[in-house]
């Protein structure tokens, strides 16, 4: 798959059949952009599950973080790499251990080899964006604040 | 997996940013007249202000109709987003505050708005921003006059008043060298006969007051940012680059990716110098950008006509307009305006400076004032009103020497527009 642009109907597949979002490199200080990320989703009806070795045990907008991805309790439909591209083989043969469906690595995140073998695996993956960002752009809401959203429609608006 | 099937330019001066009200299902855009917006609970207004979360707090940081011609703008220069502003002035003085810091300088046209000199070479002067005026012809000059503190290059790509066209993209790549922010006025082109981001641009301004808005009804600017530029790689650009004190240390790049340009121009930008848009302005402009494509074939054949029957008129020296084989600079039109060179352009008048007074004074159909891009067809004497206040070097360094009438034509029937000029120079002698 070409990992250099996706459609919006692919990113609103991912976001309408995504639940519960494993957040690895998720920090507990208000002004990371992890956090504003994780906040964003949370108020959008996502559940988001911290999970940062550092902060292990602690709770970040009320939920607990993990120290891995196998720590994590309840089944994961996505997991957001938040961390150096070269950590994203090893997050991305725990996300096909654990069966989620997705892997989705933040803007400056970018592995082929690992997104090749979690396609094999039948994972969706999208690469070098922020599904803050996506989510926001596809409901509309982006434009808010002047951003090119590239949505021409004249239908009554509706969440992504 | 295959993008989605683009749409043409004149469906999105029609439809982009402006999807149907969600609240009330009005098909136009809503007039917000409004000043500050309800927050759902404490923790919606920390979210809000911390930049968290998509809302507005209050209109002058941004407003829902301003925000539906930001996003129009920005989609139709195929930029990732815009500011707009209360003029095109407001939005220059924008553009440079989130890249500019006390001692840096930039390079800018010689060739540019009498109005955009002064406020670059004077008023910037006491922010500490030191504008170096360069020729800009020959774009190597720009290359000659780099300097370390240098941050941009500012051109207009069809520059006011001249019928000067800039090498865009031999300027873009003496800016990529240098690591340094490329700036682009578009005002007189629109982004519907020029898109300089597609030829290298960082960053595009406008006065939204001309073409955009067409009507001479709304007063108003813009600017857009292409998304493209690394603002964290040279560390010339701390405002974008650095911690924010005002944000408790918020990085903007680091956060917003590229966005970061956009989200500082309303977070800090406007927040903190003040000059928003007024949501009536622009309803006004967002209706006139609907009609733009269809506008401007007519501001450009009307152009055509008029400069052609200049170009033969024997009390005319020289014409300068780009759409004329006789122009130096015909062939960077073709190149970089193929549809048309716009409707705004200069003449030389063989009677001099009391001519072009006598001519301004003789016409009836041409309003005589300062400004351009209207569906009337307006006309000025550029060194005894706009450039005045400009020696006489930079008065023709500008081009806008004694002698220079400069049109802006309208959507008038053309024949109307040359019986006007025809009288008007008989009187003119």
């Amino acid at each position: 798959m070409n990992h250099e642009s996706y459609s919006d109907e692919y990113l609103r597949g991912i976001l309408r059949r995504t639940r519960t979002i494993a957040m690895v490199g998720a920090s507990p200080h208000w002004n990371r952009p992890s956090f504003f990320v994780l906040k964003y989703l949370q108020a959008k009806g996502f559940r988001v599950i911290p999970v940062n070795p550092k902060a292990a045990g602690e709770e970040i907008l009320g939920e607990i973080c993990y120290a891995s991805l196998a720590n994590v309790p309840v089944p994961i439909d996505m997991v957001d790499i938040f961390r150096a591209s070269a950590a994203a083989p090893a997050i991305v043969e725990e996300a096909i251990r654990l069966g989620a469906k997705t892997v989705w690595m933040q803007i400056g995140v970018r592995h082929d080899e690992a997104a090749a073998r979690a396609e094999a695996a039948g994972l969706s993956v999208v690469m070098n964006h922020c599904p803050k960002i996506e989510f926001s752009r596809l409901c509309g809401e982006l434009g808010w604040n002047g951003v090119n959203t590239g949505i021409i429609t004249a239908r009554r608006h509706k969440r992504v | 997996m295959t993008a989605d099937r683009p749409f043409g330019f004149e469906t999105r001066a029609i439809h982009a940013g402006a999807s149907p009200d969600p609240t009330t299902g009005a098909r136009s855009t809503p007039i917000y007249q409004t000043t500050a917006y309800v927050f759902e609970d404490a923790d919606d207004a920390a979210s809000l202000f911390n930049l968290q979360s998509y809302g507005y707090i209050y209109s002058r940081l941004g407003n829902p109709t301003v925000s539906v011609l930001e996003e129009r703008i920005a989609n139709l220069e195929g930029g990732r987003g815009a500011i707009c502003t209360a003029s095109g002035h407001a939005a220059q003085l924008l553009a440079f505050f989130s890249i500019m810091n006390p001692g840096a300088s930039f390079l800018a046209s010689t060739r540019l708005y009498g109005g955009s000199i002064t406020q670059f070479g004077r008023t910037f002067k006491k922010f500490g921003w030191n504008a170096n005026f360069v020729d800009q012809t020959d774009p190597e000059n720009f290359k000659r006059a780099l300097t370390e503190d240098c941050r941009a290059i500012f051109v207009e790509s069809l520059a006011n008043p001249g019928g000067v066209i800039t090498d865009l993209e031999a300027v873009a790549r003496i800016a990529e060298a240098a690591g340094i922010v490329f700036i682009v006025d578009n005002t007189m082109a629109t982004p519907y006969l020029c898109r300089p981001i597609e030829w290298g641009a960082d960053l595009v301004v406008h006065s939204t007051t001309k073409f955009l808005g067409g009507h001479g009804n709304a007063m108003g600017g813009g600017v857009v940012d292409s998304g493209k530029f690394d603002w964290s790689k040279s560390g010339k650009y701390p405002t974008l680059s650095e911690p924010e004190p005002a944000y408790h240390g918020l990085r903007f790049h680091e956060t917003f990716g590229d966005l970061a340009l956009t989200v500082h121009g309303h977070a800090v930008g406007l927040r903190d110098l003040g000059p928003a848009m007024a949501p009536m302005n622009a309803f006004l402009t967002i209706t006139g950008i609907e009609t733009l494509p269809l506008r401007m074939e007519r501001h450009i054949a009307n152009a055509q006509a008029v400069a052609e029957y200049l170009a033969g008129h024997e009390a005319v020296a020289w014409v300068s307009y780009a759409g004329l084989p006789s122009s130096p600079f015909h062939e960077l039109a073709r190149r970089y305006l193929p549809k048309g060179a716009g409707s705004v352009f200069t003449f030389g008048l063989k009677g001099g400076y009391e001519a072009g007074v006598k001519l301004v004074e003789s016409v009836d159909l041409f309003s005589h004032l300062a400004n351009i891009g209207d569906t009337r067809s307006l006309i000025i004497h550029p060194a005894s009103t706009t450039h005045r206040q400009l020696t006489e070097a930079q008065q023709i360094a500008a081009g806008a020497g004694p002698d220079v009438v400069r049109l802006s034509i309208g959507l008038e029937t053309a024949a109307d527009l040359i019986a006007d000029l025809e009288k008007g120079m008989a009187a003119a002698g």
